[in-house]
């Protein structure tokens, strides 16, 4: 078997908090592993402060990972290595309001990958592969000397995908790419997300909290519930058949746009809030809103099993 | 004739910046119903949110009600005083923000500022409004309310603190509830959590809502009634029926393909094309026909008129116009 783009083991992320006068580790990502393979979709899915984000930004090491392994193309990730795989890795921010630089026009912001990377070796090839990224994202040729504050915020988030773009990656974490996104212009990226995956064999990791549009967009979805994958499958497999007690009333909590449906079915909420990450509950960290909580589930924190067909689940009663 | 709870009457609301006069709203008309919930939906900038504001006159300094009417049963309250207006929001009616956390007062209890409505609008002081508070706390799904009146808002969950903003709304018991966006802040269990109070609640009290939100989903769920904004016009109003099955404007249509749903997870999605408009610079015609695929030489021109598709449903596009012609003409 070949083995997949990226592969991530046992990553864990741990925050050091001051609490007054107690020193609290946040455990924003705690033994998460996954892989992507080759031009796949994976989706990454949870509420807020899930550490969706964190896992994202910790395998390009934008955090140095407490523990656990990042594998790209099988070479190991470290320290060392990373400005080298940031060539083949990339990242798409979620406000395109404050990742571009105002001080800079779109040519210098698309540019700087190839710069930093030596990507050109003059001028002129530099300026024609500026041009080429920028009809990728359609965007036209007149606005390179723009700066970014002269774009709407689809726009300016196709300048950050054309960034990411720039040095060719194989692989691109794009955190919440559309939530800041009015609805009519959220279909615009995600085509352009879709097309761009057809045309350069691209894989994502796509992190969202928009559940309809992170089954539209994957191949595979990950869920994620207070720093742990709890549930990883197939999304149409995830959507009709959920196992675990987490994503199930996740699912049923997403309203859909269609009212016969939408009111048709059974929300199965939840009781309470989640509960902070820094007094995270013994075990399963799903049992304090669990309807099927148990002994077991306080004792002993459930690991990922496969249910058949690469169906993951993280629970002991289901 | 039954009258109308509240009935906004070709409503111009403007806001007068430096760059110009920004036409917010432009000639809206809708009623409500006693006991309806109207959902008004549309993208940032197309003047739902202007119109809820509109309504309680909470506008900001540069934003005037240039035109129009705001029936209140019967009376039009857009030539009220602002001491006339005091007494109009919250007891008659109340409005919940996007973003709790902005909207409580950081430096006051919960209770303090529960009570603050209580002893404004209704006849109880002291002991009876703190009574009163534990019990809308109560009503709002809150456990231990005597513990939560005592705390700061920053102590409160999101959900929890939109759950206060529900309860202060409650307070007098009004006729109508606008919710400006009432869960977008907030995650989807927790939102799930609170359209499932709101229903509840609705149903338990039987007032009025207004709902503005971007969310189609959201819109589904929860209401009877369904207006579609653009660039500050309404563009198609009717039952959620019509509208979610029988779109008759361009706009509603290029909205319901662009979503992800259930049954096109597996196509394309059909953008629309362009970007929002800018206020600033309104077009003549249809506000929409920059971006419509469909656009004819009428629209670029003349301001389509609301017509009648059937008993529940009204939409503002030429294109109906246009079918109703060639009906006619096929008829003959």
């Amino acid at each position: 078997m070949s083995t997949p783009l990226v592969e991530v083991k046992n990553l864990k992320m741990y925050f050091p908090v001051r609490s007054g006068f107690k020193n609290l580790l946040l455990k924003a990502v705690d033994d998460v592993s996954f892989d992507v393979g080759r031009g796949e979709t994976l989706g990454l899915v949870g509420e807020s402060g899930c550490g969706k984000t964190t896992v994202g930004r910790t395998l390009l090491r934008l955090y140095e990972p407490t523990a656990g392994e990042v594998r790209f193309d099988g070479e190991l990730v470290t320290g060392k290595n990373i400005t080298a795989m940031r060539k083949q890795m990339q990242m798409v921010f979620q406000d395109p309001y404050s990742s571009l630089d105002p001080r800079m026009t779109v040519e210098d912001i698309i540019g700087e990958p190839l710069d930093v990377h030596h990507l050109c070796s003059n001028r002129k090839e530099r300026r024609e592969k500026i041009l080429e990224l920028m009809s990728y994202v359609g965007l036209n040729a007149e606005h390179a000397r723009r700066y970014a504050h002269e774009f709407s915020g689809g726009q300016r988030q196709r300048i950050g995908i054309a960034r990411a773009l720039a040095v060719d990656p194989k692989f691109i974490v794009c955190d919440e790419p559309v939530s800041a996104l009015d609805v009519s212009i959220q279909a615009q990226v995600i085509n352009m997300f879709e097309e761009l995956q057809e045309k350069l064999g691209v894989a994502y990791l796509f992190i969202a909290h928009d559940l309809l549009v992170v089954h539209h967009i994957s191949r595979r979805i990950a869920v994620m519930y207070l720093g742990r994958i709890v549930e990883i499958a197939d999304s149409d497999e995830l959507n009709e058949h959920p196992i675990h007690p987490y994503t199930e009333s996740l699912l049923s909590a997403v309203p859909i746009p269609d009212p016969d449906i939408t009111r048709a079915r059974k929300r199965i909420l939840l009781e309470g809030d989640v509960p902070s990450p820094l007094h995270m509950p013994t075990g399963c960290p799903f049992r304090t809103r669990c309807r099927f909580a148990t002994e077991q589930c306080a004792q002993e924190c459930p690991g990922l099993t496969d249910r058949g067909g690469g169906h993951f689940v993280a629970c002991w009663n289901r | 004739m039954n009258e109308k709870l509240l009935s906004v009457q070709n409503l111009h609301t403007s806001f007068f910046t430096d760059a110009g006069e920004v036409q917010a709203v432009n000639g809206v008309n809708f009623d409500l119903d006693r006991g309806e919930i109207l959902g008004i939906v549309g993208e940032s900038g197309s003047g739902k949110s202007v119109t809820a504001y509109s309504i309680m006159q909470i506008l900001a300094d540069t934003g005037k009600i240039v035109e129009g009417k705001i029936l209140y049963k019967g009376e039009d309250i857009s030539k009220w005083s602002e001491q006339q207006m005091q007494g109009f929001r919250g007891k008659c009616c109340s409005i919940i923000f996007q973003d709790p956390m902005t909207s409580l007062n950081p430096v006051f209890t919960i209770g303090n500022q529960l009570t603050e409505a209580i002893t404004l609008h209704t006849e109880k002081h002291g002991r009876d409004a703190d009574a009163r508070a534990a019990e809308l706390l109560e009503l709002v799904g809150i456990n231990e309310p005597d513990k939560r009146l005592k705390q700061y808002p920053f102590e409160l969950s999101g959900g929890m603190r939109q759950r206060v903003m529900i309860a202060m709304a409650l307070a007098c018991e009004p006729d109508i509830l606008i919710a400006d966006e009432p869960t977008t802040a907030l995650d989807v269990t927790i939102q799930a959590q609170i359209l499932e109070l709101m229903q509840e609640l609705q149903k338990k009290l039987g007032m009025a809502v207004i709902l503005v939100t971007h969310d189609l989903g959201v819109i589904a769920d929860l209401c009877d009634n369904i207006v579609v904004m653009y660039g500050g016009r309404i563009c198609e109003r009717g039952t959620a029926h019509e509208i979610f099955y029988n779109p008759r404007h361009e706009y509603t249509r290029g909205l319901l393909r662009s979503i992800p749903n259930v049954n096109n997870m597996k196509k394309k999605l059909i953008p629309i094309s362009g970007s929002p408009i800018n206020m600033l610079n309104m077009p003549k015609g249809c506000a929409f026909c920059a971006r419509c695929d469909s656009a004819m030489k009428i629209c670029l021109t003349e301001i389509p008129e609301e017509l009648w598709i059937n008993d529940s449903h009204k939409a503002a596009c030429w294109l109906n116009v246009r079918d109703a012609f060639e009906g006619r003409e096929a008829g003959k």
